[in-house]
């Protein structure tokens, strides 16, 4: 006969596909992190779950919708914007986050983010940023900071990286913040505000990817955690402009801003249909 | 404002007849990116979907356009984008996402002559073949051919309505002249058009798999927000809906994804045949071109010579044993089509060397004159 093992349940269970663990994360990955922080703060933030979907592009992080235990989508390299968009459009009540990386939403999908943004379209964007690609192995990224190493830049990123929490700023986003996954209870909190405010909400969290990016530019896992320790400012309200992100001078993380606007859908139902925005009010 | 179906007698283009089939079929859901000749339907949904509760977004591009129509769909609306030809490429590649997570959607492609920028306000039927394969891996799809605006906004109503039912995008393959014209458009009432609707789970939400086929081989469909709780994706999956990476799961994924349409397809396939019953030489053609060649059919019949039609109205999947009946009756077949041979292959492949096929086709921007057909009939 076989032993059943009893095993205590995790208090994240409930929102896990148990049935799809043990995950696909590298060893010292920082996503797994942005995760857990992600379903923690859907749990304590106290919305209906089962109003909540998670989509995600292509990618380590894209791979986040496989694990959670909500209606989740899993959709093409970039494209995971444009069809939250869809969903959340077609289906105002729905909380739509999207959980993806920075190669998929800068990137490829860089177009969608920015026009998502300027729409005030009613998503949480959690964008996890190793700064390279890691599923295909580490290629160069719009994040890849400059000189950096990856397996397409052998002699050193001759380009400059995007800010990402400027980029959201200026594109329209109503509120942007930048965490590392050293700052766990920040980030957490910081999700759980965006779940619940409306509007185009971003947050970018900074997470070591030792496999892909790590091991070509000398940063052992706990070194880039000891640089997120060492290296970090939190600046809540500083202006995006100044949210640094360079090994040197510091990286500034915080809260950077947040400002109530109507949303795609309210202008939409303001402009476009009237009489049916009241009917539903 | 005014109703979803607008009852009665119209004098509109086939454009504005395919944004009102829509709306009849229940489409409550349009993303599109402006493009001649296809931009008329767009526009026109943007003033008539608030009428019906429905919501237009003008996308960033065609490929944000068909990543939300597949969102919204998920969500449980009827969605649909319209475009053409360099449109139609952008949107290939979430029409593979949609072919494989199994969502309902109409995409129109009023099509102009390519490739590339082509000539954007001049008609063309260069894109069958790209309907057909234009998104990689291997797959079925339903792609229709509308020869009128009467028949765009039948048609369209039938694109949603085979999306709906086998879970898959439909195309509907019209064209810039088709598109551009202006003809008589009678819209019925509401309740004599038939509307199918996605089959829905039923049962224990803990037991469902989102992609175990019903008896006709599709699953019902979970929207969100519905506390299914499923998960959805683009990576080769099993009944599950969970990514499984072995060539098993593939060939099983695809037996679903193609079974469903192969083995409906005296459900889905539609043809029209005019004057085939004596016929010795079958024209094949579809949307515009069978137009002109019904009026060559027609003067080939004054001059004696037996002539007839069969009008592809299903072009995807193929109507293969229609073409080879024809073959074993007729001693020449006759493809009309505004490019250099596309429908024509499959024409050829069908007949096996049965009887010989000729085209009658352009390389696009102009319909075929009726002449050049019955050139070639009076030659057979």
């Amino acid at each position: 006969m076989e032993k059943s093992k009893k095993k205590a349940a995790h208090p994240l269970d409930n929102l896990l596909r148990t049935d799809r663990i043990p995950h696909i994360w590298c060893a010292g990955c920082g996503i797994g992190t942005v995760f857990s922080s992600s379903l923690i703060a859907l749990q304590g933030s106290g919305i209906d779950l089962k109003k909540t979907v998670m989509v995600s592009g292509i990618g380590c992080s894209g791979r986040a919708a496989g694990y959670v235990k909500l209606d989740s989508y899993h959709t093409t390299h970039g494209r995971a914007i444009p069809f939250a968009t869809g969903m959340k459009l077609a289906n105002p009540e729905l909380n739509v986050v999207v959980f993806s990386g920075d190669g998929d939403l800068f990137a490829i999908g860089g177009n969608h983010f920015i026009h998502a943004a300027r729409r005030n379209v009613d998503l949480t964007v959690i964008c996890v940023n190793n700064l390279n690609y890691g599923m295909t192995g580490g290629q160069a990224a719009a994040t890849t900071p400059s000189m950096a190493k990856t397996t397409t830049t052998p002699m050193g990123n001759p380009e400059q990286p995007f800010s990402l929490p400027l980029l959201a700023f200026a594109s329209g986003a109503s509120y942007v913040a930048r965490w590392t996954i050293l700052h766990t209870r920040d980030l957490t909190k910081s999700i759980e505000e965006a779940l619940l405010r409306k509007g185009f909400s971003f947050i970018e969290v900074l997470a070591p990817c030792p496999t892909g990016y790590g091991r070509r530019n000398r940063e052992a896992p706990l070194e880039t955690l000891r640089l997120y320790q060492e290296r970090t400012i939190t600046r809540n309200g500083a202006h995006p402009t100044e949210a640094t992100l360079d090994i040197n001078k510091g990286i500034t993380v915080g809260k950077f801003f947040e400002q109530d606007r109507p949303t795609c859908v309210e202008m939409y139902d303001r402009t476009c249909r009237p009489s049916f925005s009241q009917e539903s009010a | 404002m005014k109703p979803a179906v607008l009852t009665g007698e119209h004098f509109i283009t086939g454009d504005i007849a395919c944004a009102e089939g829509a709306l009849a079929a229940g489409c409550r859901f349009f993303a599109g990116y402006p493009i001649t000749p296809a931009t008329e339907i767009a526009e026109h949904m943007s003033s008539r979907l608030p009428d019906v509760g429905g919501t237009f977004i003008q996308m960033e591009d065609e490929i944000g356009a068909m990543a939300a129509v597949l969102g919204a769909s998920c969500a449980g609306a009827k969605s649909m984008t319209a475009t053409s030809g360099p449109g139609f490429s952008l949107i290939m590649e979430n029409l593979g996402l949609g072919i494989c997570t199994e969502t309902p959607c109409v995409v129109v492609n009023v099509q102009r002559a390519g490739p590339s920028t082509g000539l954007p306000t001049l008609g063309a039927q260069g894109d069958m073949m790209q309907a057909r394969w234009g998104s990689h891996g291997h797959y079925e799809i339903i792609a229709l051919a509308p020869d009128s605006p009467q028949e765009l906004f039948f048609q369209t109503i039938t694109a949603f309505n085979l999306s709906e039912v086998y879970r898959v995008p439909v195309l509907v393959m019209t064209d810039e002249v088709t598109g551009h014209l202006s003809e008589r458009v009678v819209v019925p009432e509401a309740s004599m058009i038939p509307i199918q609707n996605r089959l829905r789970p039923t049962g224990r939400k803990d037991r469902f798999r989102p992609f175990q086929p019903g008896p006709n081989g599709v699953a019902p469909m979970a929207i969100a927000g519905e506390g299914y709780g499923i998960h959805v994706t683009g990576l080769t999956h099993d009944e599950r809906g969970y990514p499984v990476m072995t060539a098993e799961a593939q060939a099983d994924m695809l037996e679903r994804l193609t079974g469903k349409i192969r083995r409906n397809l005296h459900d889905i396939i539609r043809t029209d045949s005019y004057r085939l019953e004596d016929a010795d030489i079958a024209v094949v053609s579809y949307g515009v071109s069978a137009r002109s060649s019904l009026a060559a059919v027609d003067e080939a019949r004054e001059m004696g010579i037996k002539a007839g039609l069969l009008r592809l109205i299903t072009v995807w999947p193929f109507p293969e044993e229609e073409i080879r009946a024809l073959a074993n009756r007729v001693r020449a077949l006759v493809t009309v089509e505004i490019n250099l041979g596309q429908i024509h292959l499959e024409v050829q492949r069908c007949c096996g060397g049965k009887s010989p096929v000729f085209l009658v086709g352009s390389a696009g921007g102009t319909v075929i004159p009726p002449e050049n057909i019955l050139e070639v009939l009076r030659s057979v």
